[in-house]
C-alpha cells in the first residue's frame, strides 16, 4: 500500500487553515474515501457533506487541487500524488465548517422561478402526447444533480458576488428546461432579462467544464435562452412584425 | 424544560425522499400546516439513487397489462406474504400517481406514439416501468421538490430527529437537532409521518447512502409501534464488486431489462440452470427467446436474468461459492454482447443506460459497451418496517403514520424492482392525506418537557466522555461486519445467535461513545447518535430471522433451505417488550378475498 499527503481545509466560518494528513491508499479509491478514512481515524469531528457516494446526489462538492469537483467521483489515479493534494470547500458560498458550505441561497433562488404550468391534456384520459425528439433537450438539463459546482465556478457569483442580481448557470438551465418543455405554457423571458440578468453571463463556459453530468450548460441552455430574450426584446424587425400581427 | 424553540404544525413529515415529499404535498394541499424535516439538503435523499423506474400498469407498451396483472405479480414476488389489500391499492393507484408527476413537470422517456414509455423489469409480466434513462429516482425527487417548494411547505434541512414525543399513547411531535449548529428544537404536531427510508448502513456492502440508519423504524419501535417482516432484507443481485472502495454501488436491473446477461467465469449463462417451478411458465426456454423478450417481442417470455431479485442474488452467490466467479468475487454482467444483435449498440447502450456507462467509466475504468461488468449481491432494501393500516398508513401508535421503505406490508418476503418508487407515491400520498385528516379531527395534545430534557441530556453525553470514549466510527464499522457476515444473504442459527451476542456487546460500547471537537457540524457526534438506531434494528433483524425457520424471498436459511407452507401463513411481528427488548410473535397474513384468489389463479397460467 502506498501513502500520500492530503491538505484538508479545517476551520469555521471562513477562519481556518490547511491541515496535512498523510495516509495510506489503495487502488480505485476516490477522494471521498480518503476523507472518510481520515475522519474515521484521526479527525472524527471533521465536517463533510455527502450522501450517495455514486455521483448521483451532488452533495460532496469541493475544490480539489483548486478545481471544483465531486469528491466521490474523483479517483486518486487522476491526481498527482507525488505532491500534496489540497481539498477545500467551495468558495462561492458562505463557509460553515471544514469542507461544508452554506448553499441555502440556491434553494431561495429556485423558489422565485415561475413554476411548471402544463397545457391542457391532449387525450381525454388526462395524458399528453409528446415525441421523444422534443424532450431530448430538456431531459439533458434535468440530469442536473444540483451539486452547484457550476455556481461555484461562475465568475459573476464567485468574483463579482452578484448573488442578489444573477441566478447563475444552475438556474439558467432550470429555467431552460421549463422553457423548452413542450407541455409548459409559462413565459420566463422578461424575468430572464430583468430579474435573473441573463445578460451578465458572457459565455466563458467555465460552468460547462465543471459539470459532472456533462450538461452543455452554455451551448445548449444559456445561449438559446439569450437568443430568445434578444428575439423578444431587442429585435427591431421582429418588433415591427409583432405590432402588425 | 430548557429553552429550545418549539415549532407548531398540523403535520410533521420526517424524511424528504419520494414518500416524505409526496406526503407533504398531499397534506399541505389539504390545508394542513406542514413541515418536512430532512437529515440532508432538499433533493439529496436516497430516492435520487433509484435507477430503473416506477411500476405502474398503464399498458402503454403492452395493452394486455392492467392492475390485476400487477397485483398478481406483486403477490407472487412477495411469496404471498404481502398485505394483499396494500398490493391491490398499489396496483390500482400507481398509474394515476405517475401521470400526476408528468403534470408536475417530470419528463419521462416516450413511446413512438408519444406516451410515457415503459420497460421490462424482474418479476413484472409486461413492460411496466415508467422511466427516464437510468435516473428515474432523480426525476421523481426533483419533480416533487420543485412542485413542493411552491406550496408553502416549510423545510428543515440537515435536521435529525432523535425522539418522537408522545402524550399518553399518541404521537404529538418530535425532538431534533440541526446538523450545522447542533441546536436542539422541538416540533409540536397533531400528526407525524415517518418517511425516513431504510437500514442498509448496518451492512458492510450496501447500495445505500449514509442516511439509511434505520431512524424511522427505531423511533417508531421506541414509541411502541409494531414492526413487521423484519427478517426480509433485499440483497440486490447486482452491485459493483471492484474497485474495493465502490463495492456495493448499485448496477441497475435495467441492464438486464435491456438485454444484459449473467455469466460465470466459464462464460456460461448459469441462470438457465435454476428456474423456480412457479416462474417456469413465464420464463424463456432459450437465449434467443430471452433476447426477443427484451426487444419487445410480445410472443416471447422473459429471460431467467429477470427472475426475482432474491433468486438471482442466491444464484450469483452459489456460482461464486462454487469457484465459478469473476476475478474479484462476483460474476459477469454483459451488455456489450448485444453488438452481435444491434449495429448501433454503443450509442444504444449509452442512451438507455447513461449513468451505468459513466459509473463504470469513471469509477472502474471500464467501458460497458465493450466489456462485461463484474457484479455481486449488495444490501439494497428493507422489505420489513413499521406495520401500518393499508388504507391510512397509520401505525399502531395513534397519530403516527409511515410510508415508503420504513413502512412494511407491500413487499412481503421480496420486493419487485420498480415497486418501490410507485410505493413511495401511492402510500406517500395516502399517508399525507390521512395525516391531514387526523390532524383536523384531533386537537393538539401536550408535549412533556421532561421527555425533551431527557432526550437532550442523552444526546449530549458523548461530549462529556470526549476522546476517552469509544470511537463511534469504529463501533459502526464493526456492526457492519457482524451483519454482513452473520445475518447476510445466507443465514444459520448459530451465526445469528453469535451476531446477537456481538450486537449486545457493541451496544455496551456504543453507550460509551465519545466525541471531540465542538457541536457544530460534528460528523462524529452525528454518527454516535445514529448507533442506537442501527443496533436496535440489527437486533430486530437477527431476532426475526432466527425465528423464521424456513427459506423464503430475501430470507435464506442454510439450516432450513426449503420453503415451508406452514410458515407461509404468518408474518412475524415485533414490538418492544416490557423489558425493553424486541418481542417477536406470529400474526396470520391478511387473507385474500375470493376475487383476489381468482385473479391470482388466472394470472398463474
Amino acid at each position: 500500500m502506498s501513502t500520500a499527503t492530503f491538505q484538508i481545509w479545517r476551520g469555521e466560518r471562513g477562519n481556518g487553515k490547511f491541515v496535512d494528513y498523510t495516509t495510506e491508499y489503495e487502488t480505485g479509491m476516490v477522494v471521498l474515501d480518503v476523507v472518510h478514512k481520515i475522519q474515521g481515524s484521526v479527525a472524527n469531528d471533521m465536517a463533510v457533506r455527502w450522501n450517495c457516494k455514486a455521483g448521483k446526489c451532488g452533495s460532496c462538492s469541493a475544490e480539489i487541487n483548486g478545481k471544483p469537483r465531486l469528491m466521490c467521483m474523483t479517483r486518486l489515479n487522476q491526481l498527482d500524488l507525488t505532491q500534496p493534494v489540497t481539498i477545500e470547500p467551495m468558495k462561492t458560498f458562505p463557509h460553515v465548517k471544514d469542507l461544508v458550505t452554506d448553499v441555502s441561497w440556491n434553494y431561495e433562488v429556485k423558489k422565485k422561478i415561475q413554476k411548471f404550468t402544463p397545457r391542457k391534456p391532449d387525450a381525454p384520459d388526462g395524458t399528453w402526447r409528446v415525441q421523444q425528439a422534443d424532450v431530448d433537450r430538456p431531459q439533458e438539463f434535468r440530469k442536473c444533480i444540483e451539486c452547484f459546482l457550476c455556481q461555484d465556478v461562475c465568475h459573476v457569483l464567485r468574483d463579482h458576488r452578484l448573488h442578489d442580481e444573477f441566478i447563475g448557470p444552475r438556474f439558467l438551465i432550470h429555467t431552460a428546461q421549463l422553457e423548452m418543455n413542450p407541455l409548459d405554457t409559462g413565459n420566463r423571458l422578461k424575468a430572464l432579462k430583468d430579474d435573473y440578468n441573463i445578460g451578465y453571463c458572457n459565455i466563458t463556459k467555465c460552468c460547462t467544464k465543471v459539470c459532472p453530468e456533462e450538461i452543455k450548460i452554455t451551448d445548449n441552455g444559456i445561449i438559446p435562452l439569450k437568443e430568445r430574450v434578444v428575439d423578444e426584446f431587442y429585435d427591431p424587425l421582429g418588433g415591427l412584425f409583432k405590432m402588425f400581427r | 424544560m430548557a429553552d429550545y424553540p418549539v415549532h407548531e404544525y398540523d403535520v410533521l413529515v420526517i424524511g424528504a425522499g419520494g414518500a416524505g415529499l409526496r406526503a407533504a404535498i398531499e397534506s399541505s394541499a389539504a390545508g394542513a400546516k406542514t413541515a418536512v424535516v430532512t437529515k440532508s439538503l432538499l433533493g439529496k435523499a436516497h430516492t435520487v439513487m433509484a435507477e430503473g423506474g416506477m411500476a405502474a400498469a398503464m399498458g402503454n407498451v403492452d395493452e394486455r397489462d392492467n392492475w390485476k396483472v400487477h397485483f398478481a405479480d406483486t403477490m407472487r414476488g412477495s411469496q404471498y406474504l404481502s398485505n394483499c389489500r396494500m398490493a391491490e391499492i398499489h396496483a390500482k393507484e400507481a398509474p394515476a400517481r405517475v401521470r400526476e408527476l408528468e403534470a408536475w413537470g417530470a419528463i419521462f422517456d416516450r413511446t413512438k406514439d408519444g406516451r410515457i414509455n415503459q420497460r421490462n423489469f424482474g418479476g413484472h409480466r409486461y413492460p411496466r416501468l415508467a422511466h427516464v434513462g437510468d435516473r428515474t429516482g432523480l426525476e421523481m425527487i426533483r419533480t416533487l421538490q420543485d412542485h413542493g417548494i411552491h406550496q408553502g411547505i416549510d423545510v428543515f434541512a440537515e435536521t435529525t430527529v432523535i425522539k418522537l414525543l408522545q402524550d399518553g399513547g399518541r404521537c404529538v411531535g418530535a425532538f431534533a437537532y440541526d446538523r450545522e449548529k447542533g441546536r436542539f428544537m422541538a416540533f409540536h404536531a397533531k400528526a407525524v409521518v415517518l418517511a425516513s427510508g431504510g437500514i442498509g448502513r448496518s451492512f458492510r456492502v450496501t447500495s445505500n447512502s449514509w442516511e439509511y440508519t434505520a431512524d424511522g423504524q427505531a423511533l417508531a419501535y421506541q414509541a411502541g409501534a409494531e414492526l413487521l417482516d423484519m427478517e426480509f432484507v433485499q440483497f440486490h443481485p447486482t452491485g459493483m464488486v471492484w474497485p474495493p472502495s465502490v463495492k456495493g454501488i448499485l448496477v441497475t436491473e435495467g441492464v438486464r431489462g435491456e438485454g444484459g446477461v449473467l455469466k460465470n467465469k466459464d462464460g456460461k449463462r448459469f441462470m438457465f440452470d435454476d428456474i423456480p417451478e412457479n416462474y417456469r411458465p413465464q420464463t424463456a426456454d432459450s437465449p434467443d427467446e430471452g433476447w426477443r423478450y427484451t426487444q419487445g417481442d410480445k410472443s416471447a417470455r422473459r429471460p431467467p436474468e429477470l427472475l426475482t431479485r432474491d433468486h438471482v442474488a442466491r444464484c450469483i452467490n452459489r456460482e461464486v461459492k462454487a469457484g465459478r466467479g469473476s476475478p474479484h468475487g462476483g460474476v459477469f454482467l454483459d451488455i456489450a454482447w448485444i453488438k452481435e444483435k444491434l449495429p448501433n449498440s454503443v450509442e444504444h447502450i449509452k442512451k438507455k443506460l447513461p449513468s451505468m456507462y459513466h459509473q463504470f467509466k469513471q469509477l472502474a475504468d471500464l467501458d460497458i459497451t465493450q466489456e462485461p461488468m463484474e457484479v455481486g449481491p449488495t444490501t439494497h432494501y428493507m422489505m420489513g418496517g413499521i406495520q401500518v393500516d393499508a388504507e391510512s398508513q397509520m401505525s399502531s401508535v395513534p397519530g403516527l403514520f409511515a410510508a415508503g421503505e420504513c413502512a412494511a406490508g407491500l413487499h412481503g418476503a421480496n420486493r419487485l424492482g420498480g415497486n418501490s418508487l410507485s410505493d413511495l407515491l401511492v402510500f406517500g400520498k395516502r399517508a399525507g392525506e390521512h395525516a391531514a385528516k387526523f390532524a383536523k379531527s384531533n386537537g393538539a395534545d401536550r408535549v412533556n418537557p421532561a421527555d425533551i430534557d431527557a432526550a437532550a441530556q442523552a444526546a449530549l453525553a458523548p461530549f462529556e466522555r470526549g476522546a476517552a470514549g469509544e470511537n463511534p466510527f469504529t463501533v459502526q464499522s464493526e456492526l457492519q461486519d457482524i451483519m454482513q457476515n452473520l445475518v447476510g444473504i445466507v443465514r444459520t442459527e448459530s451465526e445469528m445467535e453469535e451476531a446477537l451476542g456481538k450486537i449486545e456487546a457493541l451496544r455496551a460500547r456504543a453507550a460509551k461513545a465519545g466525541i471531540t471537537g465542538n457541536i457544530e457540524y460534528n460528523t462524529g457526534w452525528h454518527t454516535a447518535l445514529d448507533l442506537d438506531n442501527m443496533l436496535s434494528i440489527s437486533e430486530m433483524i437477527a431476532t426475526a430471522a432466527l425465528e423464521r425457520k424456513e427459506s423464503r424471498g430475501g430470507h435464506f436459511r442454510d439450516d432450513y433451505p426449503e420453503k415451508d407452507a406452514e410458515w407461509g401463513k404468518y408474518n412475524l411481528q415485533i414490538a418492544r417488550g416490557t423489558d425493553g427488548r424486541p418481542m417477536v410473535r406470529r400474526v396470520p397474513v391478511v387473507p385474500l378475498t375470493d376475487e383476489m384468489k381468482q385473479i391470482i389463479e388466472e394470472q398463474s397460467k
